[in-house]
């Protein structure tokens, strides 16, 4: 006790050298380095078609329900649990749609609401024996994922069931239109020597890039002010810079074939909430409490059982709207959606760094690690790679992802 | 008789603490040998010095055990010899029965292959010699806690045992169960197997004992016969007791005023087995600028107490009253225990009062975010103000607040829950164990802090293992006893002795 005190004593955050801080960090590095070098590894092998403007466009809708699961689920795992149904519920409200929309007739938004509902029930059905009768998660969402797998295809009648109308599927497919004047565009397009630009989309990269580097850089001289432990310049530099070019790259590239998609405004604004959400309000901070110490949070008057119970109904209602996007982008709903899926969702949020026992992970780290995860998937399908071969190096990734992780804090101690 | 054991100058130093210094220990052949000291002299220590928990080599001084020089690499080896030791802690495995618990790692098999008719046989023949009449299949957690002990010392039996050592066997045992315990010590004693038991209940040493060897911070005090002239349990408190309190306690104007919380009639029961009634018709009074004291041995209920007040946060069937400032208030969850006006600072603060990956100033705001916030969100600026505030106030030493907790000393960890608490601004704070694992220097901190908020006028309520610690720190002091208050106490009339006898008398 007394020398690592004497430890502390004698470490000021200044004379800590690069390294030093580079083995501290390591994992965020090394998760933002890992989705380059794959992204640059497959732009090379697949002869850039990785990323073309479509493909770009292709990536961003095929992960977008995965990504808007794993917000969820990082609270959920930040609590100290875990949730296997997602995949199932997800197929359940994609399921339920259908059945609203196509057999009752019921309009687009109607449907909508009552799926947001049913999705948060359902969370609540789950979370209620977790948090009040302290049956293990596992159990519970296992119980849930078959329960709901088999009520997907009960409702179905093990049929697939659409088409959607076309309002239904612009939560998928749909694309934000240009509020600038074409004659913009046609300008950039040219002078870009590309077929067209869609302004809104490009203003949109910049603008987003700038709020990063506004947001980074002030956040950086607060932390300065406090004399908390400092990421040194050139870190910065790279960090924000590579974020920023990356951000203004992937919207350029979506600007030159049909704009922002509108599940991608979803998913950025779902995103800017639970990051916000997670690090700013008191009841993010809570939860990270109650997943890094839960009898500890509880005896600081923190309310455990209710906050469980609320990261269930929040994951169930974020299931409901990935089961929306997933039955809008198919274009119908079937008995087999969502099938295990929730086993990408989960690799998702801890190659993104969380913890399995709780109380560490960032929603960024989650989206990227989505992202790592759907890069690997549609790389290796550009590349002809079989299903099988897939599975077996994505199993491998999160493999090392988790070991990395271990190695990391073994290192530090 | 001779010596089976002969303990000679042991002293075992851990970093910045020297908790065995020179102790002799000599017991002799067929004997009971009965260790007493205060919580923390170092009996525990000296046991696992003795059983290999602590491996030779890690010690000063010498082991004589049969007649030989005993190095003991690990506890194995010393139960290779016939060295047994049976902790406080009873340690069965619940979901195996009586059988599988005895013949743990000591299978009767051939091959890996379990002869069950073997080793039921053998369980029945032990399980006669401690008197024990429940079939080999019965599941362990189906037998009450005395049972367990004697299942305990049954399987000792079944090691071809030559020394016993029994931790507290009796702390948890209910008054007929400890006899029959006690019976079996003595019939073991006629079979020829030498015992040390370390107790606390001075009767049952009386009773059991041969001999009594007394330690004190770390050393031997004295060696007393009892078959030469009776001992007396006045003798024994005296020389547990006996030291001089130096001036460690910081100087403090001692000025109660008015009533600050009350506590009327509370009972509580055993969060598990409903009817053992853990805490019995406790009433106690905090004044304002009061510092209150609990004494009491390990197991005496008073941790059980602190927390059935401090929002119901043990046991159940919980009834009584609570009052703040002459208003009864509703303390019946944590929330609404904080918003009456309590802090409950726990004892064992890794596990209960810190989130050890969080940052010092997360855990200083944990119990009161609406403190820095608007609106349910965060105001970091608020938060670091608000934790290097108390980095300073309570000399916290660190580099800074967004240290993790993990990193710092015990001492500093314990002012980090100490912030958390007076962030939440408490009328009363419940101190439990306050200083425990934390060493001199930083004791003498938190007496200070003690002080300071008396000042202010808070009530403390704290409770402490440590004699010397209440004597320094208390303006009154209630003496605890399974679970129940047996006396009170003031400054002037509190003294180690006063305090021992009412709990060892009672």
């Amino acid at each position: 006790m007394a020398l690592a005190e004497q430890r502390d004593e004698g470490m000021a955050p200044e004379s800590r050298g690069v390294m030093d801080y580079l083995v501290h960090n390591m994992r965020e590095y090394g998760l933002l380095v890992a989705l380059i070098l794959v992204m640059v590894f497959f732009q090379i092998v697949t002869d850039g078609t990785l990323l073309r403007p479509v493909n770009v466009t292709n990536l961003l809708l095929q992960n977008s329900y995965i990504v808007i699961m794993a917000l969820g689920m990082l609270i959920v795992i930040v609590s100290g649990n875990i949730d296997l149904s997602v995949g199932s519920v997800m197929g359940f409200i994609g399921a339920l749609a259908a059945v609203m929309i196509v057999e009752w007739g019921a309009p687009t938004l109607v449907t909508a609401v009552a799926c947001l509902v049913a999705g948060g029930i359902i969370g609540g059905m789950q979370g209620y024996w977790i948090a009040y009768w302290k049956i293990p998660s596992f159990i519970v969402t296992l119980a849930g994922m078959l329960v709901f797998r088999g009520a997907s295809l009960w409702l179905l009648e093990g049929q697939s069931l659409g088409p959607f109308p076309r309002e239904f599927q612009l939560i998928a497919n749909g694309f934000v239109p240009d509020i600038f004047p074409a004659a913009w565009g046609a300008g950039l397009a040219e002078l870009l020597g590309v077929r067209n630009v869609n302004v809104l989309a490009l203003a949109t990269g910049l603008i987003a890039a700038g709020l990063i580097l506004w947001m980074e850089t002030k956040s950086r001289a607060q932390n300065r002010a406090y004399g908390m432990e400092q990421e040194p310049y050139s870190f910065f530099l790279a960090r924000v810079g590579i974020t920023c070019l990356a951000l203004i790259f992937i919207l350029y590239k979506l600007s030159t074939f049909r704009g922002l998609p509108n599940v991608l405004i979803t998913m950025g604004v779902l995103t800017i909430i639970y990051a916000f959400f997670t690090a700013r309000t008191t009841t993010g901070r809570r939860i990270y409490a109650l997943g890094g110490n839960e009898k500890a949070a509880k005896l600081s008057g923190i309310r455990t059982e209710r906050l469980t119970f609320l990261a269930f109904v929040n994951m169930g209602v974020l299931a409901a709207a990935a089961g929306m996007v997933f039955a809008a982008r198919l274009n119908s709903a079937t008995p087999k959606a969502g099938f295990a899926l929730e086993l990408d969702v989960i690799a998702a949020v801890f190659i993104g760094g969380a913890s399995m026992s709780g109380g560490v992970g960032k929603i960024v780290g989650a989206v990227v690690g989505a992202f790592l995860m759907g890069v690997l998937n549609n790389g290796m399908s550009i590349m002809g790679i079989g299903i099988d071969y897939q599975q077996v190096i994505k199993g491998l990734v999160l493999l090392a992802a988790v070991i990395f992780d271990v190695y990391n804090k073994s290192r530090q101690a | 008789m001779t010596a089976l054991l002969e303990m000679r100058a042991i002293t075992k130093t851990f970093p910045g603490v020297k908790a065995l210094d020179t102790v002799n220990l000599t017991v002799r052949e067929g004997e009971i040998h009965a260790l007493v000291g205060e919580n923390g002299a170092g009996k525990s220590t000296l046991m696992k010095v003795l059983s290999g928990v602590y491996p030779a080599g890690t010690y000063e001084g010498e082991i004589h055990y049969a007649g030989q020089l005993a190095q003991f690499t690990d506890i194995a080896d010393s139960e290779k010899r016939g060295v047994i030791i049976i902790h406080q802690e009873l340690a069965l495995v619940p979901q195996l029965s009586i059988a599988e618990n005895l013949f743990l790692g000591n299978e009767r098999a051939r091959a890996g292959i379990i002869n069950w008719r073997e080793t039921n046989r053998r369980t029945e023949e032990l399980l006669k010699k401690v008197g024990l009449s429940d079939p080999p299949s019965a599941k362990v957690d189906k037998l009450g806690v005395g049972k367990q002990q004697l299942v305990e010392i049954a399987k000792a039996l079944s090691k071809e045992v030559r020394l016993l050592i029994l931790d507290e066997p009796t702390a948890a045992l209910s008054e007929s169960d400890s006899q029959a315990l006690l019976d079996l010590m003595l019939e073991l004693k006629e079979q020829g197997v030498t015992q040390i038991i370390i107790s606390h209940k001075l009767n049952e040493v009386r009773r059991v004992a041969d001999t009594v060897t007394v330690i004190r911070d770390g050393s031997t005090v004295s060696t007393m016969d009892a078959r030469a002239n009776p001992i007396t349990e006045d003798a024994i408190v005296r020389d547990m007791v006996g030291r001089s309190m130096a001036d460690r306690y910081p100087e403090r104007q001692r000025r109660a005023g008015d009533r600050l919380m009350e506590v009327r009639n509370w009972n509580v029961f055993h969060p598990l087995h409903s009817d053992r009634q853990v805490i019995h018709d406790v009433n106690l009074t905090v004044r304002a600028g009061e510092v209150v004291g609990i004494a009491g041995l390990m197991g005496a209920g008073r941790t059980e107490l602190a927390m059935s007040i401090f929002g119901r946060s043990w046991g159940q069937k919980i009834t009584g009253s609570v009052e703040m400032k002459g208003r009864e208030v509703d303390v019946s969850t944590v929330p609404r225990a904080i918003d009456a006006g309590l802090a409950y600072v726990t004892e064992d603060r890794k596990s209960l009062g810190l989130v050890l990956d969080e940052p010092i100033q997360t855990n200083i705001t944990m119990a009161n975010l609406a403190g820095v916030s608007q609106g349910g969100i965060l105001n970091d600026k608020a938060e670091t103000r608000v934790a290097e505030d108390y980095r300073r106030q309570l000399n916290i030493r660190t580099p800074g607040v967004f240290q993790k907790v993990v990193n710092l000393s015990g001492g500093n960890q314990q002012k980090v829950v100490l912030s958390k608490w007076l962030f939440a601004g408490p009328e009363v704070l419940i101190l439990d164990e306050p200083t425990r694992g934390i060493d001199v220097g930083a004791k003498f901190e938190i007496y200070g802090i003690i002080n300071e908020l008396s000042a202010q006028g808070k009530g403390v309520l704290m409770i402490s293992s440590e004699m010397p610690e209440l004597l320094g720190m208390c303006d009154r002091i209630y003496v605890m006893n399974e679970g129940a208050f047996v006396g009170e106490l003031t400054a002037g009339e509190a003294s180690q002795e006063r305090i021992m006898s009412l709990i060892v008398t009672d």
